[in-house]
């Protein structure tokens, strides 16, 4: 209602100013409460879902992972920290870190070069190269929990295609299967991470590709450059933004990696792929330690805001203030 | 994409054509033999794991799509999708459209609290969300229960997303609007929306994608009736790990949805992920 005393007031007076202070209308000239009102009336079914289902439940599990509850009756017996303790004195939650760390490491040693490659050989002129860049593309697109069923079976012990690949040129696979043998297990889930996430990287790297102006390759082509030298010498430090920000999306996901463990191993075999957050949905949904799910689960929050944060500190921030 | 000049001198050598070879290979490999799977019988794959299929069998694929289950998780993960999809968007630009056009003083701390959101995973939050949705808000095993926690995890990323596209509207149609007697609400509704609507697609695909493919939450909310697509792949794939055939089949209809919906988009989203990564 508001709004139509403001469409019908405002042209007889813009017919008189419309020419003299043209530049100078803002929206401050509809008055400070009203523009206030509105930021209001626009921000709060937002703000409103995200502390419904955000900031109240990370503050419950703040408040959970003091005490011990089994998820019935009320949240009363008060433990401190003791759930802290117990849960980073659990050697399966210390390697659980630990495997997520390993994955975080291994995801930007692995993918980064990967990706890059595949990257600068998709910009090249080469026949088919629409199709190619769609079809890299798709494993990203499957839900992690379809990629895995479909691994799962590709990895199953001697029935499985790997295995009989592996064979087929002579080499003898894992009696137990690579899921199925402790040492191994980390690494072949990772490399179907690899297979599933690379696709991204590819994907941003081409995007950022598409960024570095034509002039530049021209300049250094009449110059007597090399492919591969305008590659490193002009794309890839151009790249520098883009790579950044991929790393810092992978390292978001692979400390909260769930799903495909979740289907690969569950966890196993002996906890040898056990994540934080498997971890946690282990203890908070399988046994009712809520107490100690929660504290693993402010442990998984602190490592991720820390790392985030000094990722955006010392890595970032370079690229946010020359934007700025 | 399409308006690409000549960029790339480096051609063709055969060596580049047997590298991308090898990558399609690896990519498109597993996806492939999910599929061919599907068109085996379960002996032919016991004898020979990488074999084609010899001959075609077309029944595992026939009972997938007779089976209601299959239709019924379709359902629940299409109606969980755009549930998510429109609050995510919708309150996401409403939220960015202030952050992006509005000067006022609490304007960046309160862009921080979207970009802080993007650092909370979801997985801490996951038991007191099931909690939440199941005792106090008593929307366990629904659409909606699933839903709006999965908007509000979407939120964050829409708007730092969208924010860009809305900052780049023009002033001068803006101002010529407010002259021409526009509300600033009316700008929103008549200027800022149609203008955004690249980004708007990007972010929704986005949401869409990501509601469709998801795990965790749907695995703590959902049961029986209610299982989306990835619960019903999962349990199916458990439930009856000796018709590898029958998994193979399932998994592979499973994925064509969100793969057709990402590959319309396609030239979209890199559009969008391009404005966000440089914004």
């Amino acid at each position: 209602m508001a709004n139509e005393g403001a469409v019908s007031a405002a042209p007889a007076h813009a017919e008189v100013t419309r020419r003299a202070t043209a530049r100078r209308v803002t929206p401050r000239q509809e008055g400070p409460w009203r523009q206030r009102l509105e930021i209001a009336l626009f921000v709060t079914p937002a703000l409103t879902l995200m502390a419904v289902f955000v900031v109240w439940p990370i503050a419950s599990a703040v408040r959970m992972s003091f005490y011990r509850w089994k998820g019935f009756g009320p949240m009363d017996d008060f433990v401190g920290w003791r759930n802290y303790d117990r849960v980073l004195h659990d050697q399966v939650f210390t390697d659980a870190i630990m495997h997520n760390f390993t994955i975080v490491i291994l995801s930007i040693l692995v993918q980064l070069p990967l990706g890059l490659a595949v990257a600068l050989l998709l910009n090249r002129k080469i026949r088919f190269r629409g199709v190619l860049r769609t079809v890299v593309f798709v494993p990203y697109v499957l839900a992690e929990v379809i990629a895995g069923v479909v691994w799962f079976q590709l990895l199953q012990p001697e029935s499985g295609v790997v295995d009989g690949i592996i064979s087929g040129i002579g080499l003898t696979p894992p009696e137990q299967g690579f899921l199925g043998t402790p040492d191994l297990a980390l690494w072949t889930v990772f490399v179907v991470l690899t297979w599933k996430y690379l696709g991204l990287a590819i994907l941003l790297f081409m995007a950022g590709l598409q960024g570095v102006p034509d002039e530049l390759y021209e300049a250094a082509q009449l110059d007597g450059a090399t492919w591969w030298q305008t590659q490193r010498r002009i794309a890839i430090p151009l790249l520098g933004p883009t790579i950044r920000t991929w790393a810092f999306l992978s390292m978001i996901g692979s400390i909260q990696l769930f799903d495909m463990v979740w289907i690969l191993t569950g966890g196993g075999p002996a906890n040898a792929t056990t994540t934080m957050a498997t971890y946690l949905i282990n203890q908070g949904t399988g046994r009712y330690n809520y107490g100690i799910a929660g504290a693993a689960s402010v442990v998984l929050f602190v490592i991720g805001f820390v790392m985030a944060l000094a990722y955006q500190t010392f890595v970032l921030r370079r690229d946010t203030q020359t934007e700025g | 994409m399409a308006s690409r000049r000549k960029k790339e001198f480096g051609g063709g050598s055969p060596l580049v054509y047997f590298l991308a070879l090898a990558a399609v290979a690896l990519t498109v490999g597993p996806v492939l033999y999910g599929a061919l799977g599907g068109f085996r019988s379960n002996e032919q794959l016991a004898r020979d794991p990488a074999g084609l299929p010899d001959p075609w069998v077309w029944k595992n694929y026939s009972g997938v799509i007779s089976n209601p289950d299959f239709w019924r998780y379709a359902m629940n993960s299409t109606v969980i999708a755009l549930i998510t999809t429109v609050v995510a968007v919708l309150f996401g630009v409403m939220a960015a459209y202030p952050l992006a056009r509005y000067q006022f003083k609490l304007r960046e701390p309160l862009f921080m609290v979207f970009v802080l959101g993007l650092l909370f995973p979801a997985a801490v939050a996951i038991i007191p969300l099931f909690i939440l949705v199941t005792r106090d808000l008593h929307m366990g095993n629904s659409w909606w229960g699933v839903a709006l926690p999965q908007a509000a995890f979407a939120l964050p990323i829409t708007v730092v997303i969208l924010r860009p596209f809305l900052m780049a509207i023009p002033k001068e149609l803006e101002e010529a609007a407010l002259i021409d007697g526009a509300s600033r609400v009316g700008i929103f509704r008549w200027l800022a929306l149609p203008l955004s609507v690249p980004g708007l697609i990007t972010t929704g695909v986005l949401a869409f994608v990501g509601s469709w493919n998801a795990y965790l939450l749907p695995l703590l909310l959902l049961q029986e009736d209610m299982r989306t697509l990835p619960l019903g792949v999962a349990d199916y794939s458990t439930e009856h790990s000796a018709d590898t055939a029958g998994v193979l089949a399932f998994t592979t209809l499973a994925m064509i949805p969100a793969l057709l919906l990402f590959l319309t988009m396609q030239r979209r989203i890199v559009g969008g992920l391009q404005g966000a990564v440089k914004g």
